[in-house]
């Protein structure tokens, strides 16, 4: 019988304000009698409209099912057949704008909490299964992917389990992508992604941290001089976007990517870190933007023992942050500046910020994005006094493998353009991820990884 | 892990290694930089390469001791290994079409301003050097430079070696005694290499500077490393490491670069500190 109640269990928490004076992971996890009651409002619905909400295709009512007669590890295998990064998932994914979006039970109360029994599933099954994936047979094709972010991962790990001989090469000294130098710690434990970067490991793939493809060596090397019969590039949308205002290069001044990275994979707010970070204890800092990183850059500082400010030129309304985020950050005290824009940043005689001159913002009609434009407010202009300003606009892709790789084509954005299975316009070569759509979803790049994985296969297939 | 080859001592502040890294080397060119991490919770630091065996498959680095990172680096011995070494990141230095060249190096920034001296040369350019230093104690690559540059000077700003000069002096009488340069080079302190260009920019010859601002990733993600130039933002990392010298906004590049002093001095004294128990 199922459960018919409205309303999803909550998820357990750290309380606000004890969670917002350290790192630790916010979202506890549902217990056991939790995950049962949450599983028990499935319906078990013929025409699975969830799945199909699904960028990877979870069979999620099958692995619902499996929870609902406690075999968790079986409903693990469920999950684990399409998506590679369950564990990862359960916690970043936007299922409110995708499964979840699609649930019957969501036509009437609140839909089930999919992404939260996925998190519980995948967690059980990091504690309890040790055994090691047994690796497959080789098929004796080379890949090589490039990056390790959740598309590269995705693309790995989907071909290693056909027995393709796979090569992560990433450019940092850590896998994982903007899993580790993104993402913070309280939304997605480093242990996790460790964990996955593990598994795929034993499954053989081989991960080479410190390369700089388009440096160290070519797409055309890779497939040339060092015989990979394939390559995915799954490089991500590096590079940050200022605002282009006076002040911009003060001390105190930093790209969303910057601070995160400074405090993610360089562990800066540590004493053991060697990698410096402004002291920002007693201090006011601004975030601009309104996205998922402006959330994660603002709950950061609020950490380090700042007064934070997001300072977004639409309304809340407008928040392109998901709601769970923005939520979080509320219950943290972040104070939203919304309906304001910095219009310059002003320093002291020494460099350092002292103050971000803002203006008022009203919304219009809405622009070619659908969204209503924001308009400035004549003469609205004021002073925001604040020690640091967080600049979190979004980033356009990396021009390094582009600006190497000959007769690779990219659209006017930056982005590498790929055919409806993912290969770019030279053969041989596929993309997806934010190298190609510029900044997006974990899950949108790992679905993106799994095309590529699945059409890889059948290039290599019937070559 | 990235084992060190060979240690050497240039004077009591600056050592060069040469670090085991056969893909670097086979492509790494003079103007471009490695980032290293010491150990496991080491920062990723920035050093500009100063040679390289594409045979050996081997990439040095001259490095001064300026903090807690450089510190540790420095207490590395020969056969032991870095964490993390990854490279060659940046454009190389552009030397095509260029016929007579002036490279300026000041103290440590010459070991970087060698492997252009020496490609300049190389390619059958007419070399004429001007290196400086605080003192004599801290002359490094003098037989080096000697060995590519047409014309060698050597300074010290105490004149207890060479010639009793700044580079810009000497750098200055070059150009006033007739020599027309296509471009100068000129690699070290910041300060030093804003005044070249305020020297150059006299006699409008074309100057390319090596910045070396605070770092991340060095492949174009964190924009850390930011500096003005031309009025626009550029990114150190991927835009140069190599710019205009009459393009870049100097002061504030020098400012910037303060941005984690006090952190600095205090962790390369607990560092000290760390050394000092250890040896007791």
């Amino acid at each position: 019988m199922a459960n018919m109640s409205l309303k999803k269990n909550e998820m357990p928490a750290q309380d606000p304000n004890v969670r917002n004076k350290n790192f630790l992971e916010v979202a506890l996890g549902y217990t056991e009698e939790q995950v049962l009651d949450e599983a028990a409002r499935c319906l078990n619905c013929k025409n699975r409209p969830c799945v199909s909400g699904c960028p990877v295709q979870v069979q999620i009512p099958d692995f619902i099912k499996k929870i609902t007669e406690k075999d968790y590890e079986g409903a693990y295998q469920a999950i684990h057949q399409t998506s590679s990064l369950p564990a990862v998932c359960g916690r970043v994914c936007p299922q409110e704008s995708q499964c979840e979006k699609y649930c019957v039970r969501g036509v009437k109360g609140e839909p089930v909490g999919i992404g939260r029994l996925e998190r519980f599933v995948a967690d059980w099954h990091n504690t309890h299964c040790q055994e090691t994936p047994v690796k497959p047979k080789a098929n004796g094709h080379k890949v090589a992917v490039i990056g390790s972010g959740p598309a590269g991962l995705t693309c790995a790990g989907d071909l290693a389990k056909k027995g393709y001989e796979v090569t992560v090469f990433e450019a940092l000294h850590l896998a994982g992508g903007v899993l580790v130098y993104g993402i913070p710690e309280f939304r997605l434990p480093k242990a996790i992604v460790q964990k996955e970067v593990d598994g795929l490991k034993a499954l053989g793939v081989k991960v080479e941290t410190n390369m700089v493809v388009g440096r160290v060596c070519s797409i055309d090397e890779l497939m040339d001089a060092y015989h990979f019969e394939a390559v995915f590039i799954g490089s991500g949308a590096g590079l940050p976007m200022f605002m282009h205002i006076p002040g911009e290069n003060l001390k105190g001044v930093y790209s969303a990517n910057e601070f995160l990275t400074r405090i993610n994979l360089m562990k800066a707010y540590r004493e053991d870190s060697d990698t410096p970070i402004m002291s920002l204890a007693g201090k006011k800092v601004a975030v601009v933007g309104g996205g998922n990183v402006a959330m994660d850059a603002a709950r950061c500082s609020k950490r380090l023992g700042a007064e934070v400010y997001v300072v977004y030129r639409r309304g809340m309304e407008e928040l392109p942050a998901r709601h769970e985020e923005v939520e979080h950050a509320i219950e943290e005290g972040i104070i939203f500046k919304t309906l304001n824009n910095p219009v310059k940043i002003n320093g002291d005689e020494g460099g350092n910020v002292a103050s971000m001159t803002c203006i008022e913002m009203e919304l219009g009609e809405p622009d070619a994005s659908g969204r209503r434009s924001p308009i400035e407010k004549k003469g609205s202009e004021f002073d925001l006094a604040v020690d640091a300003v967080i600049m979190s606009l979004g980033t356009s892709p990396n021009p390094l493998i582009k600006n190497t790789t000959k007769g690779l084509e990219i659209n006017r954005k930056g982005g590498i353009i790929v055919n409806e299975e993912g290969l770019t316009s030279r053969e041989g070569v596929y993309a997806g991820g934010d190298a190609v759509t510029g900044a997006a979803t974990v899950i949108l790049a790992m679905g993106a990884g799994k095309l590529a994985a699945k059409s890889i296969d059948e290039y290599l297939t019937e070559k | 892990m990235y084992r060190i080859v060979t240690r050497k001592e240039l004077n009591p502040s600056v050592t060069l290694l040469e670090i085991e890294a056969p893909m670097i080397a086979k492509k790494a060119e003079p103007g471009q930089f490695i980032i290293l991490r010491v150990d496991e919770n080491g920062e990723r630091i920035p050093l500009t390469i100063a040679g390289y065996d594409r045979q050996k498959g081997t990439v040095m680095i001259i490095f001064q001791i300026v903090g807690a990172t450089t510190e540790k680096l420095n207490h590395k011995k020969q056969g032991e290994f870095l964490q993390d070494f990854v490279g060659p990141l940046g454009k190389p230095t552009e030397t095509e079409g260029l016929k007579k060249v002036a490279v300026v190096g000041g103290g440590v920034g010459c070991a970087i301003a060698w492997p252009v001296a020496k490609k300049l040369h190389d390619e059958g350019v007419e070399v004429h050097s001007v290196i400086g230093f605080r003192t004599k104690d801290i002359v490094i690559l003098e037989d080096e430079f000697r060995a590519c540059s047409d014309v060698l000077k050597v300074c010290t700003d105490d004149g207890s070696y060479g010639e009793k000069a700044l580079v810009t002096q000497a750098l200055e009488e070059l150009i006033q005694a007739g020599n027309e340069y296509d471009e100068v080079v000129t690699i070290g302190p910041i300060v030093m290499m804003k005044f070249v260009t305020g020297v150059t920019k006299k006699y409008n010859v074309k100057t390319i500077v090596s910045m070396s601002p605070i770092m991340i990733d060095g492949t174009g993600m964190c924009g850390g490393c930011r500096l003005t130039v031309g009025g626009e933002t550029k990114f150190a990392c991927v835009d140069g490491p190599d710019f205009d010298g009459f393009q870049v906004d100097f002061d504030e590049a020098i400012k910037r670069g303060t941005m984690y002093k006090t952190f600095e001095t205090q962790r390369r004294d607990e560092a000290c500190n760390l050394f000092k128990q250890e040896v007791r």
